[in-house]
């Protein structure tokens, strides 16, 4: 081959993305990574929040596969853009709040106009012919090149051989019989390549990287716009669905409370925007109020941030009610027993 | 000539992105001082810079913050 081909190569930190680029490197084409941060993704913060996840390495995957492929990653922060994309998807929602082929569509797209400012000639993805209910089946994945307006120039090596050649195989600038002909949910053909090429610490197969195809996560993403009456979100919304206990003892607030020392912390951040309790006589949670509350309202939320502190047994536990200007008020209270918390307020 | 980047409140990949867009604007030599507060910046600001061929001079945690210090060598 003549001409050295450049690929950009979606990254997002798991097995086949991996593979994916691997195959293409393998090939003598000049790979670059690109990975599109939405505010959903599992990868990164949420491994910082948590005390109890502490002890496992903090490694973003998606850094570590470029690292073992030795390629250049280029991370773009879409949180903004990728709002249209959640709140309208033209194909609409898989099993949770997760817009599957939207979000593929979109971030196709962006790696086409990336391609096209920075002179490479196609991008590269982990697909896999009928892996994903939604974004990759084999009626979906043409949906997925002609929508993000990347037509031909978007190969899949794991399952090229499955598919009609792209503008790269015609081309010749990569030989269709060195990529694969991969199809379905089996993960042994892409285990089997791992193993043959070397990799032995990738994410776990199949795992979700997204928050959005959670259900306890959407859930509360749901219950967020229907307390709101609009379906919008802002970055400090979402970050705060991933963590503590969420409680809605009153359509108007919610509670956020902490669950270990590590939210805690996290929550902390918070203060000034929400109003916040903490109890003073015992060991016990930092709890965000969301919404709004009168008197009547924040001695509920008192009492069931003592239910969930060290004084959860005993008559009296004061707790301090900090609002978002400062001001700072004590209440004694008794901690509301855990039979008068009804498993609706759940979220 | 020494920059400094305030990533504090921002958890990763946040930081490595800002810290990206940062080193977009500096010159080959210069110094990027990257403050966080996640603690995840320690392994993915250093990966970042290994993979895009610059180095980290300086890395140290303070209080509950983590300082890095990054040395632009490439375009």
């Amino acid at each position: 081959m003549s001409h050295q081909a450049k690929a950009v190569a979606l990254i997002s930190g798991g097995l086949d993305s991996l593979l994916a680029a691997k195959v293409m490197l393998e090939q003598g084409v000049h790979v670059e990574g690109i990975n599109f941060y939405t505010g959903f993704c599992v990868e990164g913060h949420t491994h910082a929040i948590r005390k109890q996840d502490k002890a496992k390495p903090k490694r973003n995957n998606a850094l570590w596969s470029a690292e073992q492929l030795g390629i250049k990653l280029h991370i773009v922060d879409i949180v903004e853009e990728y709002k249209d994309v959640l709140l309208n998807p033209k194909h609409g929602y898989g099993a949770n709040m997760n817009p599957c082929l939207d979000c593929k569509i979109f971030m196709v797209h962006k790696a086409q106009q990336w391609i096209e400012e920075n002179g490479f000639d196609f991008i590269i993805t982990g697909e896999v012919v009928g892996q994903r209910p939604m974004s990759q089946r084999k009626d979906t994945m043409p949906v997925v090149a002609r929508e993000s307006g990347a037509e031909d120039r978007l190969l899949r090596p794991l399952c090229a051989q499955n598919l009609p050649a792209t503008l790269p195989e015609r081309e010749g600038w990569v030989d269709r019989d060195r990529m694969y002909g991969f199809s379905g949910r089996n993960r042994k053909p892409q285990m089997a390549l791992a193993k043959e090429f070397g990799f032995e610490d990738y994410a776990k197969p199949a795992g979700g990287c997204c928050f959005l195809t959670d259900e306890s996560y959407s859930a509360k993403l749901v219950d967020l716009w229907d307390a709101r009456g609009k379906r919008e979100y802002e970055m400090d919304d979402i970050m705060l669905l991933k963590v503590g206990r969420h409680i809605r003892p009153r359509p108007h607030f919610k509670l956020i409370i902490g669950r270990e020392e590590g939210e805690n912390k996290f929550m902390q951040g918070y203060t000034k925007i929400y109003i916040s309790l903490k109890t003073t006589s015992h060991a016990g949670p930092l709890t965000l109020l969301d919404g709004v509350a009168n008197d009547d309202d924040l001695l509920l939320a008192a009492r069931i941030t003592a239910r969930f502190s060290q004084g959860k047994g005993d008559e009296k536990v004061s707790v301090e009610v900090r609002r978002t200007n400062g001001e700072v008020t004590s209440l004694d209270v008794t901690p509301l027993p855990a039979s008068e918390i009804p498993e609706a307020w759940y979220v | 000539m020494i920059h400094k980047l305030d990533a504090r409140r921002m958890f990763c990949p946040m930081p490595v992105i800002r810290t990206q867009d940062k080193i977009k604007e500096l010159a080959v030599g210069d110094l990027l001082e990257v403050t966080s507060t996640d603690p995840g910046a320690l392994s993915d600001i250093p990966a970042w810079c290994r993979i895009n061929g610059h180095k980290v001079v300086d890395c140290r945690e303070q209080d509950d913050e983590v300082i890095i210090t990054v040395e632009v060598c490439s375009e």
